[in-house]
């Protein structure tokens, strides 16, 4: 067979093969990537009392996890923790970026390197290094005034904060990069003072940016498992530490229904933050 | 960049500038300053306390610590456990993830969005959920167990393994390679595969001597990215490998939180020189993307 001369700037033949062969990869990829995940969720609504084959529907998992006391207090301290993190990191959070961007100072280039440590250094190393710290302060403190401190939620909390806030110094330094100074510049030969242009003037037009970086600190904080792990004190009980201690134990359906629970609302706020995030790119 | 009024400000005004900027600073700094900056240089300080046998911590300077790391066996073991695992995950999380980066890449614009946020989904999940799935289907009764018994074959003992632990990793690590490496095939310019074409370059030249060299950057940013996670989580080596995967995060996290009696001052040089071996890569990595950008 005499083939038809081929059109200029056609790719040559093996190149749709190869591209076919790259769907075909990226397709098993994706099966790899969401087959776990959503087994995990159908194994929550089964029958089976192992909860790994299907036997038939039920609800019985998520009303006995509702009943579980000990499981809820797990997700509330989980939530708190989370919450109260996420309104510190991101304060502080904005007000750095806000600096970062907005000043030239001394020492702004060692800042810079400080803001990237939390999120390049393996997060153990943080952890341990926490766990050490709170240990020799609170030795410390012990020694001095006869009062012994002992780890609990709130050394959760200021940990989460010490990680979560280069998080958000970096989303919303993103966020400032293509502000428009001459607006506070405007505002401020209009008579405002430096308070009500950052009320009325800049904090409206970053909020998309605070808000991304919110979400991101609270999503970090909702998973994290190796600093809570290290940080929290024999008291307090933290959703994902009751879940590895459990999971270590045995495979139940009781945990396929509450990952399928931690699952979803993670998922929701993906969703918010892209939203969040295409709001911010239309501006 | 920063978006600093040229002009010279009148004295008052640069002072309001100054309280501002201190304000601005003040809560994070802090905060990182205490809680971060702090509690490493803590580590640092233990790492050169004495451990007593009951595993209290006495506050007398002493290089034992230093000495256990290159002495012990088994510390030998974890460190290349850690090196040959970190690196079997890295390779493999390159090779899946460089030809799913191409094929997001060549894809129409509204369904490379769709496919990004396909990978970013499971990087925002739980690590720990995520980890238990591959628990649910690998365990005895588990579906490829089923699927196996029902094609005929023998019941396997898919976990605790190393293999699972391998699957485990990737599993978890994958979008942190596939985020750069898409980053920086996004930016690579296919006209140039075709002007190596015109010149008669193969296939594999072409991809060798053309895309592989110029999308580097996000390779080694997605290594980095990968490895760092993988030899410091004790999580997946846990739940996956049973006691028979040790790596460097397993070590540390029993070192302070289960052996008995504990070793602070061993764990704490060990973490040490895990950051400052880590920090050696990614120094080499800087140097080799900048030197690319240019």
């Amino acid at each position: 067979m005499i083939n038809a001369p081929r059109p200029l700037h056609t790719p040559p033949r093996q190149a749709s093969i190869g591209t076919r062969l790259l769907s075909l990869h990226a397709g098993s990829t994706y099966v790899f990537l969401y087959a776990p995940i959503v087994l995990l969720v159908i194994f929550s609504f089964t029958k089976d009392t192992f909860g790994v084959r299907w036997t038939g529907f039920t609800l019985d998992w998520y009303t006995k996890l509702f009943n579980d006391q000990r499981m809820m207090s797990a997700a509330l301290n989980t939530l708190w923790v989370a919450a109260v993190s996420t309104v510190l990191s991101t304060i502080c959070g904005t007000l750095l970026a806000l600096a970062m961007e907005r000043y030239r100072f001394r020492g702004r280039d060692g800042l810079d390197a400080l803001l990237y440590m939390p999120i390049v250094i393996p997060e153990i190393v943080m952890a341990l290094a926490l766990l050490a710290f709170f240990s020799f302060s609170f030795g410390i403190f012990e020694s001095l005034t006869g009062i012994t401190l002992r780890m609990n939620i709130w050394t959760v909390i200021v940990s989460h904060v010490a990680f979560s806030i280069s998080f958000v110094t970096v989303v919303v330094r993103a966020s400032l990069k293509g502000f428009d100074v001459r607006l506070e510049e405007a505002a401020a030969d209009l008579g405002a003072d430096p308070r009500t242009t950052f009320w009325r003037i800049t904090l409206p037009l970053i909020i998309p940016g605070v808000i991304g970086g919110a979400l991101l600190a609270f999503t970090l904080s909702l998973d994290d498992f190796i600093i809570s792990f290290f940080t929290v004190g024999p008291g307090t009980n933290l959703l994902p530490i009751e879940v590895y201690g459990r999971v270590k134990r045995a495979i139940t359906p009781s945990i396929n229904a509450i990952s399928t629970i931690m699952l979803v609302v993670s998922m929701l706020l993906v969703f918010l933050s892209q939203f969040m995030q295409r709001r911010a790119d239309e501006r | 960049m920063s978006m600093v009024p040229s002009v010279e400000l009148p004295p008052d005004q640069r002072q309001t500038r100054t309280r501002s900027l201190v304000g601005l600073l003040t809560p994070g700094v802090l905060w990182l300053g205490v809680f971060f900056v702090l509690p490493l240089l803590i580590v640092v300080v233990y790492s050169f306390a004495t451990n007593s046998p009951t595993g209290k911590v006495i506050w007398e300077f002493s290089l034992d610590s230093y000495r256990v790391l290159w002495g012990k066996e088994l510390f030998y073991n974890a460190y290349i456990r850690s090196l040959v695992i970190g690196l079997e995950v890295t390779l493999i999380c390159a090779l899946i993830g460089y030809p799913l980066s191409l094929h997001m890449v060549q894809a129409p614009p509204a369904r490379r969005n769709v496919l990004l946020f396909l990978i970013l989904i499971p990087f925002w999940t739980n690590f720990l959920v995520r980890t238990y799935a591959w628990m649910l289907l690998l365990s005895n009764n588990g579906l490829i167990n089923s699927l196996l018994v029902a094609l005929g074959f023998a019941k396997q003992l898919l976990y605790p393994s190393e293999g699972a632990v391998l699957v485990g990793l990737v599993y978890g690590n994958l979008p942190f390679m596939v985020l750069p490496l898409y980053a920086s095939l996004a930016r690579f310019d296919f006209t140039l595969m075709e002007a190596g074409s015109d010149l008669g370059a193969t296939v594999v030249q072409r991809f060798l001597r053309i895309m592989l060299p110029l999308t580097a950057p996000g390779l080694v940013a997605g290594s980095v990215l990968v490895f760092i996670p993988t030899v410091g989580q004790f999580v997946v080596s846990d739940l996956l490998g049973g006691a028979k995967v040790d790596m460097l995060g397993n070590l540390l996290q029993r070192l302070f939180t289960r052996s008995n009696p504990p070793n602070w001052p061993l764990g704490s040089a060990l973490a040490l020189v895990f950051m400052a071996l880590l920090t050696i890569v990614v120094l080499v990595y800087f140097r080799t993307t900048t030197e690319e950008d240019r």
